[in-house]
């Protein structure tokens, strides 16, 4: 343990988790097919309608199970048969099964023996502080609420203070308020240099939590990076604009006169613009409207949205 | 105890499926008591209780129970993932559990078993059949941990051994009983209490050398396997 402070996670030497051409198969159903992925510090989100081979990726990163083809590494290690791994790695699985007769002390406490921290009592009150589980820490955990039994595992999966977390759908059965608790405390495992996978099909989710993204789509990994660049490397669809000037008449019989505007929309609450070219569009606006003399008052990528990029991969 | 005893333990008593422990071991004795209240002579009541029910149902039902529960149990709820995801050598979460199931059904059944023996013949014959009981109950419970590793259905696979394997097949065709741990535990009783109420059909060479290999086998293979767990296929 090199954690100090309570309630903070601190900064460790970074961990990196690689996946080289790793495929799943069961009998002739290919769950994951050939992804080459390579996660490090920061908070990573994937992305994937149900039964796109989400849930038997994390498996194969977690040592759960093995690649049918291609290979896992944790820092260069294999995490198939090597549970030495699990010094640097972390686990929240989707199944909410959690010894219920135990309390949430009892069981990160024991957690905390298994791990062999130096200080088990600490690493678990610690782990428990983080998701703010305190009040309720000596109650049975067959009294708790889904959400309250997500966070005991949380607690669990963080006690040894690991490089890498691997969450699987970790926001079900959450109320917003411990939703948005636990959408802080990944970003703060992010800032302080942790790699942080976590699993959703619920976009929104991604979105606030993640601008990394890793989409699975039919067993393949359709995109990974930032969303808002995927999305603008997809110029074969264009993009949406929603912009409010002080002229906005003016400023659409200008725009649709630019190559990169495809179409031009006037409504009561401003332009609706469909631009082939983000980078063009962008670097353009700014010259046409001081040319025209008209003041830009708000400029937003109206598709940008994490749904609007998924819907595209699927489609596609 | 080690977490994983202590774990294993109180999840062991917090099921329900405990309480199945109850009903054969009071069976085993309240039948002992009641054929030598009624004046019974040993030499009727004696196989039929000893062995019939005692080594050839109790011991391995309360084994199965017990067996399947302290790993099959925690692979079924998924809770089985908490203490894998630790950094314990395999052989570290696989021992503990096998001396807590070998424990619980060793005083499960070797207490009832003394004081069956103690009321057909003596306390030597008492002590012969307890210990010759503790020694099948690590048979047993090593065979059916593994078990819990090898299929999804450990309680039909190890009722199908039980039940038609030693119960049926090692009656009737005399080779499989070099296979039965039953007639391994039969014959370790006899050896230490020498007795025509259990009559023994493998010789204590073989059923000494028998149950060490069952037992160090099939831990070995629960090791192995465990190292290789794979949570189910879900494609999701």
């Amino acid at each position: 343990m090199t954690t100090t402070t309570p309630t903070k996670p601190t900064a460790t030497a970074a961990s990196t988790l690689d996946l080289t051409e790793v495929s799943r198969w069961y009998g002739n159903v290919v769950a994951v097919n050939n992804v080459n992925m390579n996660l490090g510090p920061g908070v990573t989100g994937l992305l994937g309608p149900n039964g796109a081979g989400k849930t038997t990726l994390l498996h194969m990163m977690a040592g759960f199970l093995t690649p049918s083809k291609g290979q896992v590494t944790l820092d260069g290690q294999p995490t198939w048969r090597n549970p030495a791994v699990y010094r640097r790695l972390g686990l929240v699985s989707e199944r909410e099964a959690v010894h219920s007769f135990l309390t949430a002390y009892e069981f990160v406490l024991a957690t905390a023996k298994l791990h062999r921290l130096s200080d088990p009592r600490a690493a678990a009150r610690r782990a428990i502080d983080l998701v703010e589980l305190s009040a309720a820490q000596d109650r049975q955990i067959g009294t708790y609420s889904k959400g309250m039994r997500q966070r005991t595992r949380v607690a669990a999966a963080l006690v040894h203070d690991p490089q890498v977390l691997l969450l699987d759908e970790p926001f079900n059965g959450m109320d917003p308020r411990q939703r948005l608790h636990m959408m802080e405390l990944l970003h703060s495992l992010g800032d302080a240099g942790r790699t942080i996978l976590f699993s959703s099909h619920i976009l929104e989710e991604v979105e606030q939590v993640s601008g990394t993204v890793q989409v699975m789509v039919a067993g393949r990994l359709a995109a990974s990076g930032d969303f808002r660049t995927i999305r603008r490397l997809m110029t074969n669809r264009p993009h949406v604009f929603a912009i409010r000037s002080t002229d906005d008449r003016a400023l659409a019989v200008a725009l649709i006169a630019e190559t990169s505007v495809s179409g031009v929309e006037l409504g009561r609450d401003g332009l609706t613009v469909r631009a082939g070219d983000y980078g063009a569009f962008t670097r353009m606006l700014p010259k046409v409207a001081l040319a025209r003399g008209v003041r830009v008052q708000q400029l937003v990528p109206e598709d940008e949205s994490l749904e609007s990029v998924f819907s595209y991969l699927v489609e596609a | 105890m080690s977490t994983v005893s202590w774990i294993t333990v109180r999840g062991l008593f917090g099921r329900r499926r405990f309480l199945l422990l109850l009903p054969l071991p009071v069976l085993l004795v309240g039948l002992a008591v009641l054929s030598r209240g009624l004046g019974v002579d040993p030499t009727d009541w004696g196989p039929p209780v000893l062995v019939g029910l005692g080594l050839a149902v109790v011991l391995p039902v309360v084994a199965l129970i017990v067996g399947t529960g302290v790993l099959g149990a925690e692979i079924d709820d998924g809770t089985v993932v908490h203490v894998l995801t630790t950094p314990l050598p395999r052989w570290q979460i696989v021992l503990p559990k096998l001396a807590v199931a070998a424990g619980v059904t060793a005083v499960s059944v070797a207490v009832p078993l003394f004081a069956a023996g103690l009321l057909a013949d003596s306390v030597r014959l008492g002590v012969a059949l307890a210990v010759a009981a503790t020694i099948g109950a690590l048979a047993y419970t090593a065979l059916f941990v593994a078990a819990s590793l090898l299929t999804r259905r450990p309680v039909l696979l190890g009722l199908v051994y039980v039940l038609i394997w030693e119960g049926l097949l090692s009656n009737v065709v005399s080779g499989t009983r070099v296979l039965s741990i039953q007639h391994y535990v039969i014959a370790l009783a006899d050896r230490l209490a020498p007795t025509n109420l259990l009559g023994t059909t493998v010789s204590v060479s073989v059923a000494m050398a028998m149950t060490t290999l069952v037992i160090v086998a099939t831990t070995l293979l629960s090791i192995d396997r465990l190292r290789s767990f794979s949570v189910a296929g879900e494609t999701s």
